[in-house]
């Protein structure tokens, strides 16, 4: 570059320098501006796509549900069935209903040695703070109060209309919180920036309170005894996840039977009842309603209001329990060996019609187009328009929807022209820092004020791409769970593209095959580089994506879509387990585990040969005393182990 | 049914645009193909692309809707952006020439730049980082116990992180 700087005196030279400095430092500037930008945008990338994969599977998983889910609870069912019949055997007649619990609990003794806290009723708020703490500090709160906390809060949810009216003032400015799903961090956060509830500070808590995450019974405890000191000032909404069939693929039944061993059973008896016992729906000055999930074309609140939402234990469909000519009481088919089961009765149903009206409600989504159709992703519910949400306010004569029910990035989300409000209370929902949560507040004006938060772990201030990075592994390995779990079937089709067995089917092949066996719509192309190798004239060799998962040694000589089917129920072992161990005694005998195998795997419609199930028995019993223990049973699962230590 | 990879070019332009249909589904968060404007620039980047920000506003003048309603149409981003990865522009950069950037800031050649001196390069020259932008560069790049950033690490450091994919 020619100097031009000859007319600028004696100073020219030091000034040529800095000018050439500054020209070089403003490109070497741009340069880095440009690049950071741009690995920013990458990383924020990464973490979206991570979330994608984390949605995918978890609506994915939503519909597959049904099929085991029926399986174990008519099996838990008939465990728990049993249980009561053994109870009231033993004492004077019991009549079905509500003083039956009142033996219970009080039949339970508080050791001296018990440090956690001690619930007289009624409740105060004195009570409410001392539990708050020690819930905090991870205590337990001893069976025989979570019995009788259960205990009053059906005796208050069964005076309850199915839709609460709510009146908000200037001194009542309202709280409305979303999905909480376990993550009591995120319920504490949320009393300490909003203060707890009171006369004053009133709440309303908008379902999905369980399942996911770890601390679900604790929230429940927080919740019920809140709304036992606040009864009119404490609100909940059922959600779809307030649903025994839900609770066990879900995580919460395995919570309760995990931290109350010999309880545990009774206390999930119990809410299945309080859950149905919850109210459906919200009303806040007339004008507001606010449901868990949304609303459909045929959403009718007069009938929702006269329903009998208690005969609605679960919104699943049932299997239909058959009796054969030898009265062998069969399920699908499949004869089961439970020859009790005939004096089993089922529950009185509600009308299709009034089942539909709650499913809808607790199950729908809002969509950007117009109409209303089946939420196919779900497997439940509608996917309502904007216009069906403008046929319901204009029916009702309301301002505005407010639902929960979807993940939300930052907490909440309108739609429908700012009419239908989406909020959502767990932060950190699939891992850490994957998202905020949020809640409303409320006053007469009925114009929402959001609070965001997002709960912090104690390691710290963590480096974004440190965060993200954590995010994406665990979205990955999620999906390799999944990938491995339909391992058979992915062999199968990739052999029909790769007629020459080369071992390479092109990236458009690998990422079709991909998404139609799996079932999820996900950028393959993008996640193509962490799942398989690629060959350098850009081929894909598709089983790569197969040789760094771990798989189970000694199972997998016995049948290799069993081990599979046995890794996708895995979060289901301690159910599964609890339901062979049919004198609660903590150890399988071979004959429990071989009878209630085989029922498992026919049912599945997998073949199993005796000899390969005992087999399986044999090699699980590894101290060889002849039974099977739970650690013995989880063992097996080397893949589940790993797993689970990984999520502990 | 035998697959190849890019035996002829309307393979490779078909394949382009599938990923680029992939990237952009990433963002459209209700499946009705569009996107808010502001995500473009991530869209772009993630494809490969490092544009300067300069360079992303003209992208966006041929994207964008005669009114601008605040969305992108998968329609109209295809063909651009499709012409952009067959072009290969806006190229990432190499490390070398990252490295050189750094160290023309560092006018002492000592192998680290100050946070002051840092913070005001970035935030008053060039194209300016905003706040966010800022923290979140220090968050990472910054050594709190000299209060500087030793870029030949951190850059080693940025590098590394790219490297997730499975071994080839």
């Amino acid at each position: 570059m020619e100097c031009t700087i000859s007319t600028m005196g004696c100073n020219a030279s030091a000034d040529y320098s800095k000018h050439k400095y500054n020209e070089t430092a403003i490109k070497a500037t741009v340069l880095i501006q440009r690049w950071y930008r741009c690995k920013r945008a990458q990383l924020e990338v990464r973490r979206r796509y991570s979330l994608t994969i984390f949605e995918s599977i978890e609506y994915a998983d939503e519909q597959e549900q049904t099929q085991l889910s029926n399986f174990f609870t008519f099996m838990l069912e008939h465990r728990v069935h049993r249980g009561e019949v053994a109870h009231t055997s033993s004492g004077s007649h019991v009549s079905p209903d509500a003083d039956s619990y009142v033996i219970e609990y009080e039949k339970i003794d508080v050791p001296d040695s018990y440090r956690g806290p001690r619930l007289s009723f009624p409740l105060n708020i004195a009570h409410a703070k001392a539990l708050l703490n020690a819930l905090k500090n991870r205590q337990l709160l001893h069976p025989r109060y979570v019995l009788q906390l259960l205990h009053e809060t059906r005796r208050l949810l069964k005076e309850k209309p199915n839709i609460t009216h709510v009146s908000v003032s200037y001194f009542k400015e309202i709280t409305i919180c979303g999905d909480l799903h376990g993550n009591l961090d995120d319920l504490l956060l949320v009393f300490h920036k909003n203060g707890l509830p009171s006369e004053i500070n009133p709440y309303v808590f908008n379902g999905d309170f369980v399942d996911r995450g770890k601390n679900s019974m604790e929230i429940l405890i927080i919740l019920f005894v809140f709304l036992l000191i606040y009864p009119n000032d404490f609100h909940l909404n059922r959600g779809n996840h307030e649903d025994y069939i839900l609770n066990m693929k879900y995580g919460f039944t395995k919570e309760v039977l995990k931290k109350y061993k010999v309880h545990g059973m009774t206390i999930l008896y119990h809410l299945r009842d309080i859950f149905s016992w919850l109210p459906l729906a919200t009303l806040v000055n007339n004008k507001v309603l606010i449901v868990h999930g949304g609303i459909s074309d045929t959403t009718d609140l007069d009938s929702l209001n006269l329903l009998e939402r208690n005969k609605l234990k679960t919104l699943m469909k049932l299997p239909k329990l058959e009796t054969d000519r030898k009265n062998q009481v069969k399920i699908q088919g499949i004869p089961l060996g439970y020859p009790e089961l005939s004096q089993w009765s089922s529950h009185p149903e509600l009308t299709e019609e009034e089942r539909k009206q709650v499913l809808d409600i607790l199950w729908s989504d809002p969509k950007k187009q117009h109409g209303c159709n089946l939420n196919r992703r779900r497997g439940a519910g509608c996917c309502f328009g904007p216009d069906t949400t403008e046929q319901l306010l204009k029916k009702y004569n309301l301002k505005m929807l407010i639902r929960s029910h979807e993940f939300k990035l930052n907490g909440y989300d309108l739609t429908h022209d700012g009419k239908v409000i989406t909020i959502f209370s767990a932060s950190n929902y699939y891992e850490e820092g994957s998202n905020r949560g949020a809640y409303i507040r409320m006053n007469p004006d009925l114009v929402p004020r959001f609070v965001q938060y997002q709960v912090c772990t104690s390691t710290g201030k963590r480096k974004n791409w440190e965060r993200v990075k954590t995010i994406e592994q665990s979205a990955l390995q999620t999906l390799q769970e999944r990938i491995f779990v339909h391992k058979q079937k992915l062999m199968d089709t990739f052999a029909k593209y790769d007629c020459n067995n080369t071992g390479r089917i092109s990236v458009s092949d690998w990422a079709a095959v991909m998404e139609s066996v799996l079932q999820l719509k996900l950028p393959w192309r993008t996640l193509k580089s962490r799942l398989v190798k690629t060959d350098p004239d850009g081929n894909v060799d598709y089983m790569s994506c197969f040789y760094y998962m771990d798989t189970a040694r000694p199972m997998h000589q016995v049948q290799p879509t069993l081990v599979e089917t046995l890794c996708k129920y895995r979060k289901d072992l301690q159910v599964i387990f609890n339901i062979i161990d049919e004198d609660e005694s903590g150890l399988i005998s071979p004959d429990e585990f071989r009878k209630t195998w085989k029922i498992f795997s026919s049912y599945l419609g997998i073949h199993s040969h005796d000899e390969a199930i005992d087999k399986l028995a044999q090699s699980i019993d590894y101290n060889k005393d002849g039974y099977i223990d739970f650690s013995e049973f989880l063992e097996a699962f080397h893949v589940v182990r790993k797993l689970e230590n990984k999520a502990a | 049914m035998m697959g190849r990879a890019g035996i002829c070019k309307d393979g490779v332009i078909a394949e382009i645009e599938k990923k680029i249909t992939e990237a952009f589904e990433v963002f459209d968060r209700d499946g009705n193909e569009n996107v808010d404007v502001r995500e473009i620039g991530s869209i772009v980047r993630s494809l490969g692309c490092f544009p300067t920000e300069a360079e992303l506003h003209e992208l966006l003048a041929k994207v964008e809707e005669e009114e601008p309603t605040g969305y992108v149409h998968l329609e109209k981003f295809l063909p651009v952006m499709t012409k952009i990865l067959l072009d290969r522009s806006y190229r990432p950069i190499p490390e070398d020439v990252l490295l050189h950037a750094f160290e023309a800031l560092d006018e002492k050649k000592s192998g680290y730049i100050t946070k002051e001196e840092l913070v005001k390069h970035m935030t008053e020259e060039g194209e300016p980082f905003t706040e966010e932008e800022m923290e979140e560069m220090l968050s990472s790049a910054l050594d709190p116990e000299t209060n500087a950033v030793h870029y030949r690490d951190y850059i080693s450091m940025m590098i590394v992180d790219e490297t997730d994919d499975l071994p080839q």
